[in-house]
């Protein structure tokens, strides 16, 4: 019962800091835009856990359904109807599909293998937005597409012209996805994908389908990477081909890991870390990326099991 | 038109032959150690890098033998210190600790020689065209060609015939059963990784002669090397060899029918082999 | 602790301690100029300093330092001292740049924002300037847009658009190569807008278009492209690349003798281009934005003398001229405007021209009036694979053309300003 306490003042304490977040901001020298980052890239890297921290598999290749929901979105909003809502739809939708279908071509795989199929699956989205110029934008980019305030029959959100209400916007929608991972998390469907992480020959040898179970949480998994990609889309008013690219998968990976992969909330401490270093780093040095290597190796290195694995394994001794 | 698309085969086995190069090392110590190595693409830089560095002293054929080996010797130091150290830990973690090594090998050579492309001079006449009418067989090129073939051919007769290639093979198959043979495992996986790397190095110096030379050099080139892997069947070096070569003459020929496809058709060959033989053309079924 | 943790430790001390040691090096270095008094002006810049286009946005950097320097030397902006804030934006990533512009503008409160070398990103920042009403200089992205269609009151761009670039070119390669003309095209904005600048230049002196084909931005191998190239049999072969790309395409052209059967050609090059070139491969016909050696015209000596002294001997390329003029802009329209309202000094632009020691060119530069688009000379010439009497001269200007003859009528520019009610 103790630890069961401890995980929900965890909760209630990252619910206080991201719902008081617009009073203290301009405070600790941040801005809107980068607490909504934080936000968005909480939830790609909280959803890649979901099959990396959850289900034990090593996905490199995820940035693709982040781009896909991303471009979803825009091409949306674009092409078809100014709405933020249909965009956000639109997205999702497709980034859950492609995951459904590009799905069965990978599970059987594992390990290395599974990682590079992933990133190669990626590339192939990488290069369509890259080269589907007349569409796309190319490497240009999409862009003379914005956002939409959202009008519901009660209330009007500013979402375009306000950076805190579309910051509550996101906040709502990070509520509803990281919600719905709980619970899935929570039922005996989530429990076995934790059993087939710890020994999957023995799920196995349970009757357990594998493949099958690891296809579901794939889809889950990019679905709400899918979320966050159309979010940061919405962010940014703006998309280019680099949301695909795999360096963009490594640098998810690396905010579950910092964070702590066997931690709900991990990878959002992750991220935040992640997203607030990069952006300070690169204000002062233009050899960030040099830094940023350094923090991959020493997180490596040093702290295999992410900043919360390392307190929790403080706290337990 | 069929002679352009014999062109175009014809320059896609001489890309493929560049690909296969990178490919091989990249499956040598995916194969042994279980570690993708991201940082493949920044260990080809820095023997372009290197080579351009030394041919004023040591003149271009200086620089060919001496730059792979001094990128390989950085490789085996990068081995012992830190990849050595997630041996055996979730793969995880050595592909995040070569995606950072690949960061810092980036921008490093971006501190060192400058963001700007750097003229790398071969000699005047390999760079001529053969002929006139196959203006595009240059002598660069067939002795690019040639340089592989030396280099893959002497990799597999270390391979097959000698002690050192017996037990890398024999590791690949069962690391465990090799280690209690009383081989130093960790020896062998540091010498498989200076094999890759050196590789790496040679065809960073052969980029050199041909493109532009910037730190991002390498980047272009790891993605289709990992293809050539999927495609040919990891742990197989003939397959790998194959899938080079396979991918080389795909985008050679979409290159004359649809040219914005030309990244893409490589990618939808390794889909197509996923569905029908998902162990690669020649991987064995089961290892992964 | 594990046993694993023990092993680690030892590594652990010494590679935090490595890290300090970079760490101080690097963030003790000159690079943000600190200064915290409420009493400067702030200009941000946010340009690539790593990626594709590293190079060119640390030539312009450099250029903006410098002009920051001397405008201190000056006594500043309206008599408070300049601060240049640095933003690296990468070289293609829009979201970062954007992010980087609102983080300036919002939280920096800079007066003036610059960027970017990218166009597409050079266009995201100007909307994000737009929406906040902040004085923006790109200094040295081109497509035809960003003061065209899409052009804006408080943008102002210091680098030349596409169109201009291909109609100073056009005419010297009729004369010089042929009409039958040959694209090898980049396949994204920058290189649609040139090859339809030059196509339409083209067509009035009589030239043709023999074929074409697209090359993907970050195309390493160009060979497939040049086989079909060659096989139209025309004049003139186009390169419109840029940066790496334009090194990889010149590069195996020359390789494969095309040089010797071809005229090889493209509208804009730069000296950046030339020096990642082998000697053999600095041919064709190109147009220059700015050049070092102007030897009668006033002020280049000493920028150039002074460029030197800072990048240790390297002379002064078009984007270090760019970065330069870019921020001496903010200080002139603040001047002339007696005040920061970007509004005002916006207004007080209009057709401003520029201090010859600034313009630094010929017949000088000036900012357009109704489009913010300066106007200066261009230099049409050959490259050449050794200096005579400096490494770094591999330009030879065979023509100065005044920007004012070939630039498009403000109509054609399809600029409409949208001025603040």
């Amino acid at each position: 019962m103790r630890f069961d306490v401890k995980k929900n003042a965890l909760s209630l304490v990252v619910w206080a800091l991201l719902l008081t977040a617009p009073l203290w901001v301009d405070r600790v020298g941040a801005y809107p835009e980068l607490v909504t980052q934080v936000v968005v890239m909480g939830l790609a890297a909280m959803s890649l856990n979901f099959l990396l921290g959850y289900t034990g598999v090593l996905s490199f290749g995820h940035a693709a359904y982040f781009g896909l929901g991303a471009y979803g979105v825009g091409l949306t909003i674009r092409y078809l109807m100014p709405s933020t809502m249909a965009g956000l739809a639109v997205g999702v939708l497709v980034g859950a599909l492609a995951a459904a279908l590009i799905g069965p071509m990978i599970v059987r795989r594992r390990g290395v293998y599974f990682a590079m199929v992933t990133i190669a699956f990626g590339q192939v989205f990488y290069f369509i937005a890259f080269r589907w110029n007349n569409v796309t934008g190319g490497d240009d980019g999409l862009t003379n597409w914005h956002r939409e305030n959202l009008h519901l029959g009660f209330a009007t959100f500013k979402l375009m012209d306000s950076p805190y209400d579309f910051y509550y916007f996101v906040l709502a929608v990070f509520a509803i996805c990281t919600g719905l991972m709980a619970l899935i998390l929570r039922s005996p469907f989530g429990r076995t994908l934790i059993a087939i992480r710890e020994n999957e020959r023995r799920s196995r040898f349970l009757g357990i389908n594998v493949n099958f179970h690891i296809w579901v949480s794939w889809v889950v998994s990019c679905t709400f990477m899918s979320v966050a990609g159309a979010l940061y889309a919405l962010l940014n008013n703006f998309v280019d081909p680099r949301a695909f690219y795999w360096s963009q998968s490594g640098v998810f990976v690396i905010m579950c890991v910092m964070g702590g992969m066997r931690s709900f909330w991990g990878p959002l401490l992750g991220a935040a870390v992640y997203v607030v270093l990069q952006d300070y780093l690169s204000s002062v040095t233009p050899n960030w990326m040099s830094f940023i290597g350094l923090v991959f190796v020493a997180v490596v290195l040093f702290f295999p099991r992410g900043f919360l694995g390392v307190l929790r394994r403080r706290a337990s001794e | 038109m069929t002679q352009l698309i014999l062109f175009n085969v014809a320059n896609g086995l001489i890309i493929g032959a560049f690909y296969a190069l990178m490919a091989i090392g990249l499956s040598l110590i995916m194969s042994l150690s279980d570690v993708i190595n991201f940082a493949h693409g920044g260990f080809l830089a820095i023997g372009a890098y290197l080579a351009y560095t030394l041919s004023p002293y040591v003149g271009f054929w200086g620089g060919l033998i001496l730059a792979p080996i001094l990128t390989a010797i950085l490789g085996l130091i990068a081995e012992k210190f830190l990849i050595s150290r997630v041996y055996g830990r979730d793969p995880l973690y050595s592909l995040l600790l070569t995606f950072g090594l690949a960061f810092i090998i980036e921008d490093s050579t971006r501190f060192i020689w400058g963001a700007q492309s750097v003229p790398y001079d071969v000699p005047g006449w390999l760079m001529s065209p053969l002929s006139a009418d196959y203006f595009f067989l240059t002598g660069y090129r067939m002795f690019m060609v040639a340089l592989v073939a030396l280099a893959v051919g002497g990799l597999f007769y270390v391979m097959n015939r000698t002690r050192l290639g017996l037990r890398i093979r024999a590791g690949t198959l069962d690391l465990e059963t090799v280690s209690v043979l009383g081989v130093n495992v960790r020896v062998l996986r540091n010498l498989n990784f200076g094999i890759g790397i050196y590789l790496a190095g040679l065809a960073g110096v052969l980029a050199a002669g041909q493109l532009g030379l910037q730190p991002t050099i390498g980047a272009s080139v790891i993605m289709p090397s990992f293809v050539a892997i999927i495609i040919g069947g990891l742990g197989s070096l003939t397959g790998t060899l194959l899938g080079g070569l396979l991918i080389g003459v795909a985008s050679g020929l979409t290159a004359v029918f649809l040219p914005s496809a030309t990244e893409a058709v490589i990618y939808v060959m390794m889909a197509l082999v996923l569905l029908i033989r998902p162990q690669g053309l020649l991987g064995e079924e089961g290892r992964f | 602790m594990t046993k694993d943790g023990q092993l680690w430790r030892p590594t652990r001390r010494r590679l935090l301690q490595a890290g300090a040691v970079l760490g101080t090096a690097q963030l003790a270095s000159p690079f943000v100029q600190i200064a915290r008094a409420a009493d400067v002006v702030k200009i941000g810049m946010d340009n690539p300093l790593t990626g594709t286009y590293a190079a060119l946005g640390k030539n312009e950097l450099i250029g903006a330092q410098m002009a920051a320097d001397e405008i201190n030397a000056k006594g500043g902006i309206l008599g408070r001292k300049v601060e240049l804030l640095v933003e690296d934006s990468t070289s293609g990533d829009a979201g970062v740049a954007v992010q980087k512009a609102r983080k300036l503008i919002d939280r920096d409160q800079v007066n003036f924002i610059i960027g970017n070398v990218n166009s597409a990103l050079a266009q995201a920042i100007a909307n994000v300037a737009n929406e906040k009403s902040v004085f923006h200089v790109v200094p040295g992205g081109h497509t035809d847009s960003v003061t065209g269609k899409d052009c804006h009151w408080n943008t102002f761009r210091v680098c030349n658009t596409t169109q201009t670039e291909a109609n100073a070119v056009a005419s010297t390669l009729v004369k010089k190569a042929g009409k039958k003309w040959y694209y090898l095209t980049p396949d994204y904005a920058f290189g649609h807008t040139l090859q339809a600048g030059l196509e339409a230049a083209g067509a009035k002196l009589g030239a043709t278009k023999v074929g074409g084909a697209l090359t993907p931005l970050g195309t390493t191998d160009f060979s497939s492209y040049l086989i079909k190239a060659q096989a139209a049999n025309p004049d003139v072969i186009i390169f419109l690349q840029a940066g790496d790309d334009a090194v990889n395409a010149l590069k195996q052209a020359v390789q494969f003798g095309l040089d010797k059967r071809f005229h090889l050609a493209g509208a804009q090059q730069e000296l950046e281009v030339l020096e990642g070139l082998p000697p053999e491969a600095r041919v064709g016909t190109w147009v220059f934005e700015w050049y070092w050696k102007q030897p009668k015209v006033a002020g280049v000596d000493a920028f150039v003398a002074e460029t030197r002294k800072r990048t240790g001997g390297k002379v002064p390329t078009a984007r270090h001229y760019f970065g330069h003029t870019a921020i001496w802009t903010c200080a002139l329209a603040a001047e002339q405007a007696k005040t920061l309202d970007a509004v005002k000094m916006a207004k007080a632009m209009q057709g401003f021209q520029l201090p010859p020691e600034i313009a630094m060119m010929p017949d000088g530069a000036f900012y357009r009036a109704g489009q913010n688009q300066m106007i200066g000379d261009l230099y049409v010439g050959h490259a050449q694979s050794k200096g005579a009497d400096d490494p770094e001269d591999l330009f030879v200007v065979d023509q100065v053309v005044n920007g004012k003859d070939v630039s498009p009528t403000l109509e054609e520019t399809m600029c409409k300003q949208d001025w603040p009610a």
